[in-house]
Order: structure tokens, then sequence, then C-alpha cells
């Protein structure tokens, strides 16, 4: 259904750009990339993480020039950049953060700053509800707009978004990644307004990271990849086995990597978790890791990954389900319990719950083991600094001393001193999520050789990631989306198998 | 989060419920305002069985008349916090504005008056001294992006400094006849100072419901990256609101000096954790963004009910103060309670 012919008469692109190329410092966020889009299309753009998206967003939505190249809207140069009323009138973006004032009613929202008044100066409230009101009933938005915003749900407000953009005269309209928080059942109402949008003459530039949407919802798309643009075609005419080629590159296959020691069967077992089921998040998830073995947690923005591993690493408690940790059964939800148990994280993100920036890599790394740092609870500052020394040796982390700040350190050292602190407590389960994030491509290596020769000393691991890299040094991985595992692929998968579960497309469908 | 799982549940009810929808949600969010009400009129009844004088006009009109100056710093406290920000020094500019014309009006010989302009000026420059704060606390904390509640507690030490440094810690008489009259007169036999405080709330409720300036306050403490992309001026209005809101304190100031015919050197000592106090009783909030000027109205007006009440029943002053406290604390578990939601 995708296919459908697009129902306007004007000729010609309503918006493309040219050679765009833009750097930040010494990265190439775009290198002389192109795009075109035709009135009443909805056209895709798809990549990796990093293929240049965001950038090509913010160009097109005059948040940022480019660097070269050029941005044409109906066939003329596009606004200078500080005319914002100007972008408004031609393109408008429903970002993936809201801007929805969650405070102030919905037809607010909609009139913010541009609300109407009447004889005496005052804002009529009447009139402007009933322009809301009308406004979303020509897109067929049913939400009283007398509500606040925050009652609304994110479906609802995300239409809202849609509507308020389409208000300023905009019929070009990009929505960056609308999905990623939806259900099922909101994707294809989303999907059915969308339909209608485009009857009515509305033109959406789309992204998403899953592709049956795209299959289902576009007639165009693009692929950019590695900054650069790879291919634009239509969406029927191009089999779902060569776009995950192009956004993967064609040089896809085995990466060279030694064979892993299988892990004997009759290992203990570290991890058991059983019916973990949290809400939305993750639903049903049964894992069972042995010590010495490595497990992937594939999964892309939103499928759960994360929060599954958090889950088992003691940072949220689950809505059902048991968590053993190599015999034992810390209280769910519960840090501290689940340390002693014999668990060591490397969080998500460590500039939010990795790292105290200001403090010293000593007093960061030593911060899970508080008992090893002296007698009744007094911190041995000798005892310290030599067990950071240890660790700084260990993982051979680039300071002058273990006094030194952290935020003082490389991204790639900083991750090191997230993975020691992890390893400080000896753990028996390690989880670590998005362990490589941010970080140079030799710390990289780094990190996961040493997560290899910790498997190998009998520890078990557990590898929540997006990035290949990352997943291929796992004895097996399951793929997560939307919640659930669907694939468990063992060692030795091609990378279009994996993007291909991720994006939870069927290769042979 | 939450969102995620109420949206299925919104969007399955069927679209003819709509109009049914509309009144409910309308009224609740009127009730929402009104929501202090029943707890004044609880405390009306206490009061009236407590002691038969509570409910005559006289002592409503005491309460009123008590209560009227340092509800003008509720107000701005209120017009303040809605944008965002907070503003601890209200308390010293309350005492200072008005100090600082006693200081040049009052003759020599009394106190420590100057006596180098006529008492014409006093007026002109209690508020001339609210605009100059105002612009002092905009310019750190707009202009230099500091912290709100570090520069204002700084300004609240500085200005305190400077009213006991102009008065020598004395207490001003003698203050000119303009300064006096706002605070004393009657109008149609109720004290000016309650007209002055219902029009400024009047004024207030207008300007924040009704205006597109009052709106962008909320815009602004809601979510300022959205105001900003709406096309607010957002540093313009917080620059006005700063100074409209000492201002305010100023004329609060003006008129407790008219109700005393003096200024002391501790006028308004301790008065903005009463004013926190009653700003967040009335539902608005710490955080911003929420809360209205009637809210903040019934917010001051139920703590003041309860201190006649105390008084009334003869509790003894010396124990006013702790009680009075565990007043605040208590309102504020009712609201939260009554709320249902987290006091942010």
């Amino acid at each position: 259904m995708g296919a459908s012919t697009s129902p306007s008469s004007v000729t010609g692109p309503i918006a493309e750009a040219e050679r765009i190329t833009k750097r930040y410092g010494e990265t190439v966020a775009l290198d002389g990339a192109h795009i075109t889009i035709t009135p009443g299309e909805t056209h895709a753009l798809v990549g990796r993480n990093g293929a240049g998206k965001s950038t090509l967003v913010s160009i097109l939505t005059g948040l940022q020039e480019p660097d070269e190249g050029e941005i044409r809207f109906g066939g003329r140069p596009a606004p200078r950049l500080p005319e914002r009323d100007a972008w408004r009138e031609r393109v408008a973006c429903v970002y993936q953060k809201s801007t929805i004032i969650p405070e102030l009613t919905v037809a607010e929202n909609l009139y913010l700053n541009r609300h109407d008044h009447n004889g005496l100066r005052l804002v009529s409230w009447k009139s402007m509800w009933k322009k809301a009101a009308e406004l979303l009933e020509t897109w067929s938005v049913d939400v009283d707009v007398r509500r606040p915003a925050k009652e609304l749900g994110v479906e609802q407000r995300q239409f809202v978004e849609i509507a308020r953009a389409l208000s300023f005269g905009a019929r070009f309209i990009i929505l960056d990644e609308p999905t990623a928080q939806l259900d099922g059942a909101a994707i294809a109402r989303l999907f059915d307004r969308m339909r209608a949008m485009r009857e009515q003459g509305v033109t959406f530039l789309f992204i998403s990271h899953h592709l049956q949407e795209i299959y289902e919802i576009c007639d165009t798309v693009t692929v950019f990849r590695d900054a650069r643009h790879i291919l634009t075609a239509p969406v029927m005419e191009l089999p779902r086995g060569d776009l995950v080629a192009a956004m993967t590159g064609e040089a896809a296959g085995l990466q060279e990597r030694k064979a892993r020691p299988s892990v004997p069967p009759d290992a203990d077992v570290v991890l058991d978790a059983r019916g973990l089921t949290d809400g939305d998040l993750y639903a049903g998830v049964d894992l069972r890791v042995r010590a010495g073995e490595i497990v992937g947690l594939a999964g892309l923005g939103g499928s759960g990954k994360t929060e599954l591993a958090e889950t088992i690493a003691g940072l949220r408690a689950p809505g059902e389900g048991v968590i053993e940790v190599a015999g034992r059964r810390p209280r769910a939800g519960s840090v501290p319990d689940s340390l002693a148990a014999g668990v060591g994280l490397v969080p998500r993100d460590r500039h939010h719950q990795g790292l105290i920036p200001l403090m010293s890599i000593a007093d960061n790394t030593t911060m899970t083991v508080p008992e090893r740092l002296g007698t009744a609870g007094l911190v041995s500052g000798r005892r310290r600094d030599e067990l950071a020394r240890e660790m700084i040796t260990n993982l051979a982390i680039k300071t002058p001393g273990p006094e030194l700040p952290v935020n003082g350190l490389s991204g790639g050292n900083q991750q090191k001193v997230v993975m020691a602190r992890a390893l400080a407590s000896d753990p028996r389960l390690l989880v670590l999520i998005t362990p490589t994030a941010g970080v140079d491509v030799r710390s990289k290596e780094f990190l996961l050789g040493k997560v290899e020769e910790i498997a190998g000393k009998g520890t078990g691991v557990v590898i929540a990631s997006d990035e290949l890299d990352d997943l291929r040094l796992c004895d097996r991985v399951l793929v997560m989306f939307h919640g659930r595992v669907t694939t468990e692929l063992a060692a030795g998968w091609h990378d279009h198998e994996m993007v291909a579960a991720m994006e939870g497309v069927e290769l042979d469908a | 989060m939450p969102e995620t799982t109420a949206a299925p549940a919104e969007t399955g009810r069927p679209a003819p419920k709509g109009p049914g929808r509309t009144g409910t949600g309308l009224r609740l969010a009127r009730l929402r305002d009104f929501a202090l009400v029943p707890a004044i009129i609880a405390i009306a009844i206490v009061g009236q069985i407590v002691h038969p004088i509570f409910l005559q006009a006289d002592n409503l009109i005491n309460i009123l008349q008590t209560m009227s100056e340092i509800s003008l710093l509720v107000l701005a406290q209120a017009l303040v916090l809605i944008v965002g920000k907070m503003d601890l020094s209200l308390e010293s500019t309350f005492g200072l504005a008005p100090g600082v014309a006693a200081w040049l009006t009052v003759a020599v010989g009394t106190g420590s008056g100057l006596g180098l302009l006529s008492g014409f000026w006093a007026i002109p420059i209690t508020l001339a001294v609210g605009v100059l704060v105002g612009v002092v606390n905009a310019l750190f904390i707009v202009r230099f992006g500091l912290n709100g509640f570090i520069v204002t507690l700084g300004m609240l030490i500085v200005l305190r400094g400077l009213l006991t440094g102009i008065s020598g810690g004395q207490t001003f008489f003698n203050l000119p006849e303009s300064m006096i009259y706002l605070g004393s007169a009657m109008w149609f036999g109720v004290p000016a100072s309650i007209w002055i405080c219902l029009l400024l709330f009047a004024v207030g409720v207008l300007v924040m419901g009704f205006t597109g300036f009052g709106r962008s306050l909320y815009a602004i403490g809601g979510n300022v990256d959205a105001a900003k992309a709406a096309g607010i001026r957002t540093d313009r209005v917080l620059w006005i609101t700063l100074i409209a809101a000492s201002v305010l304190a100023a004329i609060g100031g003006l008129l407790l000096t008219g109700r005393l015919a003096s200024v002391a050197a501790a006028q308004g000592d301790g008065a903005i954790f009463t004013v926190f106090a009653a700003a967040v009783i009335g539902g608005v909030s710490l955080n911003g963004g929420k809360g209205t000027v009637f809210g903040a109205f019934t917010g001051i007006l139920l703590l003041y009910m309860i201190q006649n009440v105390l008084t009334l029943a003869g509790v003894p002053a010396q124990w006013i103060e702790a009680l009075n406290g565990a007043i605040i604390l208590t309102a504020l578990a009712l609201s939260r309670l009554t709320g249902g939601k987290t006091q942010e």
C-alpha cells in the first residue's frame, strides 16, 4: 500500500538539499549528501546511528547552516537562518523531544504567543478555543482543546504537535522517529492519520529505525551511511535485503575473531532470570547465563534491552518475575543487594550514572567497595590509592595518577574507569550497557578484550547494546523487539541478519 | 512512563463522548483554583465557634488589613515562581524601599533622617527603590545567568544591611503625611490598604489569565525552550516580572509603614517564609509554570484566618510562632493529600 500515487499536481521538489557538507571539528557529519522530496510523497530517511540523519534534519529545518551546499524549497533558495517565520511556513518538524508545555491547555499550546485578543486587548479564550477546535477538526484530531496538555498521552501530544506545525502554513513535515515511544496500535493510528493528511496534500519526511514501518507507510526511501547519501529508490522496488545491505555496507560479513572456547554445559549458572515483565517495557523474558558465558541483548532504542539489563543489575524492579544471581535472590530494585550478590554494572550513560566528574579516579573506581578501603567506615586514603593504582594498571588507564578528577580524562579512559568500578567488587555477573558508546576505536578494542578476559576467568557477562562490534564477541545474542525476545543468534551471525532482527524485518519475506 | 500506558486507553474511547468530557475537564480545572475555599469555610465555622466575634465585620476587616501588606509580597512571589524563578529579597525590599524614602524625607533631628527632600517625594522614592532592586536582581539572574536563589539570598542580606546602615538600627518616626496616608486612610468605611490589595490582586488575575504577557509567564515557567520556540522574548518577560515583583514589595512596605506610622530597621524581617508557605499552600509550584494569583490569595488568607482564630482562642503570644510553623506544615501535607501529587 506504500506506493500510492502522489495526489499533488505540483511538479518539482517541495524541498531539496544539494551537496550538503557539515563538519563539527574533526568529525564530518554530512559529506556532500543530497536528498530531494517531491510534493505529496512520504519519503523515508534511514541510516544507522551516526549516518547523518539528525544533522540533515537540523539543516533542513533551519536550525543550523551547512558548511557547503544549498537548500531549496519549491525551487527557491531557503530563507536566511534568523527568519524563523519564513522557515516555519516552509517546513515543520516534530522532534522526538516534545515541545508541549504540560501545564497549559491544548488550545494554548497550539496558539502560544499567538493568542486571540478581544476589544479590550485581553486574551479571548472563547475564540481561541474555537479556533483550536477547528484546527484540530481540520486534521481530524479528536482532543478536547481545553484539557491541560499533560493529560494527553504521547500519541495525542504528537498529533497536537503535528497540527500546530501545520497551522503555521507548512505542508512539508519532518517526523523524527515518531514511532519510538508508541505501541503497535498507536503506530497504526499514526499511519492512518498520515495517510489522511497525505490525501490533503501534506508531504512527509519520515525518519525511523524500524524498516517494516517504511514498507508500510512510505513511497520513497533514502539511505544515508557514514555521512553520505547511499541510495534513493521507490520503496516497492527495493527488496528488504538490499535495503539492509545499503544501511550496513556491502562488505559486511564475518569479522575475523578468535573462536571463543565453548562454555561447558555444566558450568555454574550465575544468572537465572525467569518471566521478567515490566509493563510495556519488556515482557516474558527468560535469561540464563553460565559462568564464563557472554550473552548479548540486542535491540534498538525502545526495544526494552536497556531496561531489562538495568533490572538484572538491580537499578529497577521488575513488575513480575524472579532474578537469581549465583544462587542468591537479591531484593528486586536494590543496587546494594545486587552488588552483594555479585553483580557488577557498567551503566548506560557514563555522564549520568557512571561517573562523578569532579571526584578523583581513585574515588570513582572504589565507590562500589567501601568495605575494602578501611575499617569501621573510615576510608584509608593510602589503601584507596593502592587499589586504584592496581586498577589503573589493569585497565591501562592513561593518567598521571589516581588523584586526577575523572573529567580530565578522555572519553575512552573515562569508560575504563566505569569498567574498573564495575570490576572492583570481583563480580560473578557483569552487566554492560552500551559499554563502548562514544569511545575511540582503540579503547573499544581494549574494553572488549577485557570483557573476554574476565569471562575467561569464570564471570558471566551480559552485554546490552545495538553496536555490532559489542555483540560480535558474544556466545549468543538475544534480539529484542518492542519488549520481547524475538530471535536468538549464535556466535558467527552475519551483520545483515543481526540488523534485520533488530529492525524486526523478516529477510525472507 | 505513565503517558505510554495511558495513551491507548485515552484514544480507545469512543468519539461521541467528547462533549461530556469537555464539561468535566473544565469544571475540574476551575475547582483546582478553589481548592482552599472549603478549608477557608471550615476555619470560618471553627472561628465562629471559638469566639462569636469572628464573623463580625470589624474582625474580618481586621484580618484583611493585617494581611494586606504581606499579601502583596505573596502576589509578587507568585509571579516570580510561575515564571520559574525565586525572589528571596522581597522581604528586604519591603523594608528598605520605605526606609530609604523616610531617610531622605524625615527632618534632621528625628532619628537618622536627612531631610534632603520634601515629603512629596516619599512615594516616588519608594517605588524607585523597588524598580532599582528589581533591575539589580534581573541583571544578575537574567543578564549574567546566575542562580536566582543565591542571587536573591545575597540581595536579601545586602538590602537588610543597607536599611540597618541608613537607619543606624533605629526606627524612623515623624514620617511625611504622604507616606502615612495610604496605610491609614479609610475609603468607604474600609481601610485603603484593603482596597489597594484587592485591586492589585484583581489586576494580577486579569494579567495572568487574560493577557499574552501573563500567559507567557506560564509558558516560560513550564518549558523555557518551548516558549522560545514559540517566539516569546523570554529574557524581556523575566526582566519585567522581577522588576514588577520588587515594586509590589515596595508598595506593600509603604502600606505597612503608613499603618504603623514608622519604619523599623527590621521591617519585613522573616516574612519570606510565610510568603513562600502561602504561595505553595495556594497551589503555586516551586518548579514554575503552575499556580494562579487567586490561589496565592486564598493561601495567605487561610494562614491569616487561622492566626486570628488562635489569637481569639486566647493562645499565648509566645506559642503563636510554633503553632504557625505547625500550621504551615499541616496545610502543606493536606494540599499534598488533596492534590494527590508530590509537592514540587
